[in-house]
């Protein structure tokens, strides 16, 4: 469609600002995080300053952040798989055989309240001495990417004709033989786009490891919390930590930008 | 599965008499074979624990998990719903913030998904840096605003002063803190909106649209008109999906507050509350109470929601 001038002026400048809008304070956390804290609490060196990484190796070497990188890593990573083996074959039998009602089951756990699968989840697992440990934690996080894998995987099911399926019946695969063979090869980048959306959902995740990891167990968002005492806060650390968090996840975005995309608008069309 | 490999089938018959009988077995039970480990999940780690909510509010479960409770009824539910100290204050936040938030973002979102939807150059980029707030951790989003809003180191109040506007108190005031926590919920899933609206504006037929434009209909007409009555089951769709999350918004109140919301529970809401009861007081019966009293605010404004959708559609 053609447009006229003035739109076009306008719509670019419209579009500088958005992205600003956008970026700048995130720009301005990595600047932060460059800076000593001397630096950060003068107004002058707002944009011209000394870069230093005095903030990181502070994150890294004495706030055992490394370890903490290890386990977000391992209970996301776990938490998908998981989710993916459990999940992936039910979403298949929810859209080939129309189990609306089991889906429907599966996608409430979206809209409950964590904290109301807390209370009773910290009453049976301590009892167990199983608080602190992993197992509890990727329990806890097959929570948030269970529903989004089946809820996703479920859409690409629906979407895949059903011909390839009966012509390898035809051909004489088992039906489950044609769901490993034909339906699994082809659903790979549906795969792909749940197990990234999962992935980022459970690193992002912070309540459930607040409340059920310990010490050696915690995930990075909950020892960002390190860096925020009683008394100060140590800002270049804080926004050093924050930055160590947050950049994984943004790389992943930007690698797979058409996957996290088609995940978070999965099923917002269908109408 | 081997042994369809060692015979040629020709035809189904020939399989079916080959294959061993456990095999035969799971393929005829595949739909609930394929179901039954998510659905196992679901009922013991999601389904059970709503059910032990539910009855813990109707005890009086409060500071060990290995203390011994008793059953009195819906006690809690009369202490709670007449608690205007601390519950009702919490709805009305819970209230304001999803209300406010879902305005902004939805109307946003709208502007900046027209501004997107036709094809420019250097669309992609863009499209990047709508991404990377919606994806980044909530937890360091608040903390990065928390810098940003500081009082007196943070760049807002720096950026105030070039134009001569006095200091605010943002986070730290009693009056301004719920409305800054809510700009930046605003700030972090607008582009959730966009993402969804863009989605629907994409698949969107060009015909009317066009066929407006040579009526001499202007752009504002045709926005009205044609693309906000098409788009409307998806902005419901975003404002659904949107709406869940905004109602259970606790990482970005916790990071810039800290526990209860706080000193004045300024952003409690009712999520924050019930943490709050649960793992700072270990008042459980009570906090299962609220949590009840929330999940039916969740599913009765989902209910009002998906109700008009289907009038819309």
């Amino acid at each position: 469609m053609r447009a006229r001038t003035p739109f076009k002026v306008f719509r670019v400048a419209a579009l500088v600002v958005v992205v600003l809008g956008l970026l700048a304070p995130l720009v301005w956390m990595v600047a932060a995080s460059l800076k000593t804290n001397v630096d950060i609490y003068d107004p002058g060196k707002a944009v011209v300053f000394g870069p230093t990484l005095d903030n990181y190796s502070k994150v890294l070497k004495q706030a055992n952040y490394v370890q903490f990188i290890a386990n977000s890593l391992w209970v996301a990573f776990a938490a998908t798989a998981l989710s993916l083996v459990i999940g992936v074959p039910a979403a298949y039998s929810m859209s080939r055989f129309s189990m609306r009602r089991s889906a429907l089951v599966v996608l409430m756990a979206r809209v409950i309240p964590a904290v109301s699968l807390l209370v009773p989840w910290y009453y049976v697992f301590s009892n167990l001495r199983m608080v602190g440990g992993f197992t509890v934690l990727i329990l806890s996080h097959m929570f948030v990417s269970l529903p989004l894998i089946v809820y996703i995987m479920m859409g690409y099911f629906d979407g895949l004709p059903m011909e390839l399926e009966e012509s390898a019946l035809v051909d004489g695969l088992t039906p489950i033989g044609a769901f490993r063979r034909i339906t699994l090869p082809l659903s790979t980048p549906g795969i792909a786009t749940a197990g990234i959306l999962s992935f980022i959902f459970s690193w992002n995740n912070f309540m459930f490891a607040l409340v059920l990891s310990g010490a050696d167990t915690k995930t990075l968002p909950v020892a960002i919390f390190d860096f925020v005492g009683y008394a100060a806060i140590d800002w270049g650390g804080l926004m050093a930590a924050s930055t160590v968090v947050t950049v994984p996840i943004m790389l992943i975005a930007l690698f797979a930008q058409k996957y996290v995309v088609s995940g978070l608008t999965a099923g917002a069309t269908k109408g | 599965m081997a042994a369809t490999t060692t015979a040629r089938p020709t035809t189904p018959a020939t399989t079916s008499t080959s294959t061993p009988a456990w095999s035969r077995w799971a393929n005829d039970h595949r739909k609930w074979l394929f179901a039954a480990p998510a659905m196992i999940f679901v009922a013991v780690l999601i389904i059970f624990p709503v059910a032990w909510t539910g009855y813990l509010s109707l005890t009086d479960a409060e500071g060990s998990v290995r203390a011994e409770s008793e059953f009195i009824g819906f006690a809690n539910y009369a202490e709670v719903l007449q608690d205007t100290d601390r519950f009702w204050p919490a709805v009305m936040r819970t209230v304001v913030f999803t209300g406010g938030v879902l305005l902004v973002e939805v109307v946003l979102g709208m502007a900046i998904a027209l501004l997107l939807w036709r094809p420019f150059k250097g669309e992609k980029w863009v499209r990047v840096a709508i991404l990377m707030p919606l994806v980044a951790t909530p937890v360091a989003v608040g903390m990065m605003w928390r810098l940003i809003f500081d009082p007196n180191i943070g760049l807002a109040n720096t950026m105030l002063g070039w134009v001569g506007i006095p200091p605010q108190p943002w986070l730290a005031g009693e009056k301004t803190a719920l409305a800054t926590t809510m700009f930046i919920d605003i700030w972090q899933w607008t582009p959730m909106v966009v993402l969804i609206l863009l989605a629907g504006l994409t698949s969107l037929s060009d015909e009317p649209q066009e066929a407006a434009l040579i009526d001499g209909a202007t752009a504002w007409q045709r926005f009205r008109h044609i693309t906000l009555p098409l788009l409307m089951p998806t902005v419901v769709v975003a404002i659904l999906l949107r709406g869940i999350d905004a109602l259970k918004t606790f990482d970005i109140l916790y990071a810039t507050k800290g526990k209860g919301g706080g000193s004045f529970h300024e952003v409690e809401t009712l999520n924050v509350y019930a943490y709050g009861l649960s793992f700072d007081y270990n008042d459980y019966g009570v906090s299962s109470t609220v949590l009840i009293i929330f999940f039916l605010i969740i599913i009765g404004s989902m209910w009002a929601l998906t109700s008009r959708r289907k009038d819309a559609a």
